[in-house]
């Protein structure tokens, strides 16, 4: 009697875990069935390249062009990879093999600490300390591509240092000897020969800090102005896909409701590709 | 000392991109360390002397601005989020470890959908979960819509670092406990998963950290009611939903600043916990 009861104990906790496994997959496929069902019906309604293409946001008048919202995202993406990319890069390098041993400590905690911070604290720093900054020197509103990049560049640092030192300390210590060896300096072997050997996990690090600048939305909307047309400059206000959703989300209605998750289905391929993209360069690393 | 600054400066002349290529790497960790000290110390600057007591009032009015009941709420939602992503996730680390083979199909499968997940904007998540767990679910804003849509995101995290757990756990104690006699089951629970609590709490640690930082997938699913929440199908925000809904109204720049700094002060609590169990792990 105890054996079967054992048998059955057994057996059933195996199921349970095995939903539990079944946990994440059900709910990949429940966000996809979801975004799509709700938000193809309204692009197909408003027509694809009008949604995509179409450069005029007036729910109002029934216009729901979101391609002044896709290039927001790109540029200010592509902004926070600028301060992001060669300040996370250089940081990952000194943390990994400049640091003295004592500053380690508490600038790994720092750049954790940094990964840690909510989004509304940057954006709400973003707005009383670099919006002012940037409209004092630059003039504009304060409020626009250049203010958000910056803040999204601060933002993403912690994932790409993070990424990139583990990447840069998987590096064989024979490759930094070989190249002392051969009478370079420290630093020249550090670049020219760590470095390249590291490349591909430090690419999968700006990757996913790509995801991250893409994905961000709070500390975004504090900053960035939000109008929803092709920015001129760096200076004029911008919004992105994720700010355009949560801005309007909360009183829109029908078409206009569809045409917001429409956005979000947008952003979801984007983040898609993105992924991909990742797991590719990942896959390139490992064989 | 001086020696050892001559001699330095000596190779550097004669190779002036290793001394440029030096500066910049330490000017970079420079800025980084610089940004974010200066962040912290003007937040806490403005913010400490406008942390009042009438902030930590019971009850939220439009005169005291009482952060109390968001952070009271905030509790409430990192319990109920864990109740659901904590058992699923070690449960399926359980079995993509225990059961499962490294490299068999559904763990492949899993590890994809995990990735996905974990690169989902959290401003995506709110939106499926306003559309699946508030309308269609008809669980309304509330807690438990919030929380819902909060342990799916934090699912991954969890599931991740306790596969790397339990995966640290050596198979001689398996063995151990089977030569015992002991089931696969008792194995589990008796040798393998007490093995991986100081792993599977760090996990759970970075869930905190992420639930309390948290504001886009919680403003269209647990709303951005300021009371307290009377049971989990009321509508409740959070303290970063509260920061985000006080500084946006314009009026309360000041309890902004207070805000801020209790919401660092606890984010900063949570990383030195995660810190010290790290240290805990490597031991």
């Amino acid at each position: 009697m105890s054996a079967i009861m054992k048998h059955v104990k057994e057996k059933g906790m195996k199921l349970l875990f095995l939903a539990a496994t079944c946990v994440s997959i059900a709910a990949v496929i429940l966000i996809c069935l979801f975004l799509l069902a709700s938000g193809i019906p309204a692009i197909r309604e408003i027509g694809i390249f009008k949604f995509l293409l179409g450069t005029k946001w007036k729910p109002a008048n029934g216009l729901y062009g979101i391609f002044p919202m896709i290039i927001g995202s790109l540029y200010v993406t592509a902004g926070a990879l600028v301060l992001g990319v060669p300040v996370g890069i250089l940081t990952a390098v000194f943390m990994a093999r400049f640091c003295p041993k004592w500053l380690y400590g508490p600038l790994k905690s720092a750049v954790n600490l940094m990964a840690g911070i909510p989004s509304v604290v940057y954006g709400f720093f973003g707005l009383v300390v670099l919006v002012p900054f940037v409209r004092q020197f630059f003039g504009g509103r304060g409020m626009g591509v250049l203010t958000a990049s910056v803040l999204l560049g601060f933002m993403i640092l912690p994932t790409i240092i993070s990424v990139s030192e583990t990447s840069i300390r998987a590096v064989p210590e024979s490759y930094y000897e070989g190249g002392l060896a051969l009478g370079a300096s420290h630093e020249r072997s550090v670049f020219y020969t760590v470095l390249p050997a590291a490349k591909s996990g430090i690419f999968a690090g700006v990757v996913l800090g790509i995801g991250r600048a893409a994905g961000e939305t709070m500390a975004v909307m504090m900053v960035a102005g939000n109008q929803p047309v092709i920015p001129e400059s760096v200076l004029s206000g911008v919004r992105t896909l994720t700010t355009n959703i949560v801005l309007e989300m909360g009183y829109a209605a029908d078409l206009h409701r569809e045409a917001l998750i429409g956005t979000a289905v947008v952003l979801f391929v984007f983040i898609l590709i993105i992924n991909l993209a990742l797991s590719r360069v990942k896959r390139r690393t490992a064989s | 000392m001086t020696k050892r600054l001559t001699r330095l400066w000596r190779a550097y002349r004669r190779d002036p991109k290793s001394l440029f290529l030096r500066l910049i790497v330490c000017f970079a960790a420079l800025i980084t360390i610089l940004a974010l000290v200066f962040m912290i110390a003007y937040i806490l600057m403005k913010g400490i002397p406008n942390l009042t007591v009438r902030l930590f009032e019971a009850r939220y009015t439009t005169e005291n601005v009482s952060l109390l009941p968001a952070l009271i709420n905030t509790l409430f939602m990192i319990l109920l989020s864990l109740v659901f992503a904590v058992p699923a996730g070690i449960g399926a680390a359980v079995y993509l470890t225990e059961y499962a083979g490294r490299g068999s199909r559904l763990a492949r499968i899993v590890g994809i959908t995990a990735e996905t997940l974990s690169g989902i904007p959290s401003i995506v998540y709110g939106l499926f979960g306003s559309l699946f767990f508030v309308k269609y679910l008809g669980l309304g804003l509330s807690l438990l819509s919030g929380a819902f849509t909060l342990s799916i995101m934090i699912l991954p995290l969890i599931m991740r670092t306790t596969e790397e757990a339990i995966r640290s756990v050596p198979d001689s104690y398996r063995e151990g406990s089977f030569g015992l006699g002991a089931g696969k089951l008792r194995t589990v629970f008796s040798i393998v998963l007490p093995c991986a609590v100081p792993g599977i709490f760090s996990g759970i640690i970075l869930g905190i950290g992420r639930i309390v930082g948290e504001s886009a997938a919680l403003i269209f699913t647990a709303g951005t009611v300021p009371d307290i929440a009377d049971s989990i199908f009321s509508s409740a925000r959070t303290l970063s939903v509260h920061m985000y809904s006080i500084s946006c109204e314009g009026l309360y720049i000041n309890q902004t600043y207070a805000t801020a700094v209790v919401l660092l002060v606890v984010v900063i609590l949570i990383n030195g916990l995660s810190g010290f169990l790290e240290k805990k792990i490597k031991r």
